[in-house]
């Protein structure tokens, strides 16, 4: 007697059976795989995005530099403005691990105009500031047009621009007069945009010792930009404050630009885990699509299972057939979604000009949630259409 | 040798409606026998046990000299898989799938490559008739073509037995006969066929004719 023991389907051919159901109702597969999709889609993309937005930072920050500290006179305990002694330059200068040093001061009587025409109370938010003459090196700032102040211009009415202040008055290009403190000044150049140092692009910039001489300057620093040895920071950023004022370090504001930055960033990752979440919903509706599609499939295709009861198959054989067809349907949208999810990434990374990264494990962990979501929806209908009587099967029209 | 079929007593109730009682009937290797009554006789219900997709509430069904009642429903799947072909009425082909891809899948739970799948799938569908139809689709096809198809895919295993339920029942008389004339063509090369019918023409065809009413075999040769 014969052994009837059920032969085995190969892979190839689990494959062919459970797409076969897939290409038989093209419309209904597109659309079942479109919920997952969009879901896999909105995921990738948020990581995507939040990931290059990182890097972008990252990158910045690398070529900026996370040791550049900043010290500013905070106020007393009566809430009274206080000032940074006029040597404390020199003393965070002589700190060991302090490479360089700056600053400015705020000329609080000064403001800027275009010409003197314009009405006083215009002013543009645009802060006058006297500087020392080796302000870029240590901020990292650049000369878009023109020069920066040197020994000679310093003591004459010469004013640089930043990047913003420069758009504000409209002045394009170097050499245009601009009425700043009730007098005339000429633009010598215009910076770039200074990210360490943001309150540089709206500010106007003159020599210290012309502050003092033309525009009723006080002397007193009001910001000091220190850059210390990259193993350093830390340290430094604890001495800073008894450094700067001795008799009352605690009237002195130290902080680091480039952790501002970081820290607007950690802000948006609330936003982000909120929108991952939304992503998760429309990846369990999505689930939720294909189960459905999975379970009118069995429905309609009565005749089919008892047909392939009758042609041999088993009872597991056709589980199988319907759990591959569920797997290659939300597989379908998962790559799918993946795909849109890293051009909506690239897309926009490009559009802001960042470099465009989609991690290796948010594509494999969509791929995977996909899988197992394919699993799950269509279990059920494989059951239930694996336990289905040949005989009921058939006698469906 | 072991007749392809053998009922013993055979009865079928559904929840307390009986199909089928006492049924007795053997098949020899090579016969060509129709099985015919009006409906609800209870003939789909002896279709259902001889082609194993049922199991009968008592006595005794033997296929190919295999007790049905000992095999688990995996050894019955084998079972119809290598010996067993179904023919229905309604055909029940693939919409959109090739000719030959419909009758290869005869052979999809048989462990057959696909490559040898196909191969077999054209001998078969030249056995019926059908060489020049490889590549149509079942809407592209006339209701006795795609009936010839659906014998195609049943006989493309060399099953013992070949079952057909009601194989003229949707056609014309004509592709009716062709048919049926291939059915004995098919048993002039020796399967063994049991053709099920209500229809007394197409039984007045066959060289062997068993009567079921009600559920009893009231006559037989």
């Amino acid at each position: 007697m014969a052994d009837l023991r059920p032969a085995r389907l190969s892979p190839a051919d689990v494959l062919r059976v459970g797409g076969a159901g897939l290409r038989a109702r093209p419309t209904r597969v597109v659309l079942s795989a479109l919920g997952i999709a969009i879901g896999i889609a909105a995921m990738i993309s948020v990581v995507g995005i939040s990931t290059s937005s990182r890097e972008d930072l990252n990158r910045r920050l690398a070529a900026l530099g996370t040791n550049l500290l900043t010290v500013g006179p905070g106020q007393t305990l009566f809430g009274e403005q206080t000032h940074l002694p006029t040597e404390s330059v020199g003393m965070i200068g002589r700190m060991d691990p302090v490479t360089s040093t700056t600053a400015t001061g705020q000329v609080v009587d000064a403001k800027v105009y275009r010409n003197d025409h314009v009405p006083e109370t215009q002013s543009g938010g645009i802060g006058v500031l006297a500087t020392r003459t080796d302000l870029l090196d240590t901020v990292g700032a650049m000369v878009a047009k023109g020069v920066f102040l040197n020994e000679a211009t310093a003591r004459h009415p010469a004013v640089v621009l930043g990047h913003k202040a420069a758009e504000r008055l409209g002045v394009a290009a170097p050499n245009e007069p601009v009425h700043l403190g009730g007098e005339w000044f000429t633009v010598v150049g215009v910076l770039h945009p200074t990210p360490l140092a943001p309150e540089l692009d709206t500010a106007a910039l003159v020599g210290w010792p012309v502050a003092q001489q033309q525009l009723g300057f006080d002397g007193y620093p009001t910001t000091v930009y220190a850059r210390s040895r990259d193993d350093a920071v830390h340290s430094v950023q604890a001495n800073l404050a008894a450094t700067a004022n001795p008799e009352h370090p605690d009237e002195v504001e130290v902080s680091r630009p480039s952790d501002a930055l970081a820290a607007k960033q950690a802000t948006d990752e609330t936003l982000n885990a909120l929108l991952l979440g939304l992503g998760a919903v429309a990846l369990l509706v999505g689930g939720v699509g294909v189960a459905n599609t999975m379970v009118i499939s069995v429905l309609e295709r009565r005749a089919e299972i008892g047909l392939r009861r009758s042609l041999g198959a088993t009872q597991a054989q056709i589980r199988t057939q319907f759990l591959a067809e569920s797997l290659l349907l939300s597989a379908l949208g998962g790559a799918a979604g993946t795909l849109l999810g890293i051009l909506v990434t690239t897309s926009y990374a490009t559009y802001q000009d960042w470099p465009s990264v989609v991690p290796a494990w948010a594509t494999t962990g969509g791929i995977a949630a996909t899988m197992a979501i394919g699993a799950l929806a269509g279990l059920y209908p494989a059951i239930r259409a694996g336990r289905l009587s040949p005989t009921e099967a058939l006698a469906t029209p | 040798m072991t007749p392809v079929v053998e009922l013993r007593d055979v009865g079928r109730e559904y929840q307390g409606v009986v199909a089928l009682r006492d049924v007795s009937l053997t098949v020899e290797r090579g016969e060509l026998v129709g099985i015919v009554g009006p409906s609800g006789s209870g003939k789909s219900t002896m279709l259902n046990l001889i082609g194993t997709l049922d199991r009968p509430s008592h006595g005794e069904v033997r296929i190919d000299g295999h007790a049905v009642r000992e095999l688990s429903d995996r050894a019955l799947s084998a079972l119809r898989a290598n010996t067993i072909g179904f023919v229905f009425q309604q055909f029940h082909l693939a919409a959109g799938v090739s000719t030959v891809d419909n009758v290869a899948d005869g052979l999809l739970y048989t462990g057959v490559g696909l490559k040898r799948r196909r191969q077999r799938a054209v001998e078969a569908l030249e056995t019926v008739g059908l060489g020049h139809r490889l590549t149509h689709r079942p809407h592209e096809l006339s209701g006795g073509e795609r009936q010839r198809v659906a014998i195609a895919r049943a006989v493309v295993g060399r099953p013992a037995l070949l079952l057909a339920d009601e194989p003229t029942g949707n056609l014309d008389s004509t592709s009716g006969e062709g048919v049926l004339r291939l059915l004995r063509s098919l048993n002039d090369a020796g399967t063994t066929i049991l053709v099920i019918t209500h229809d007394q023409e197409v039984a007045a065809t066959l060289p062997r004719r068993v009567d079921v009413r009600d559920g009893r075999v009231v006559g037989d040769g």
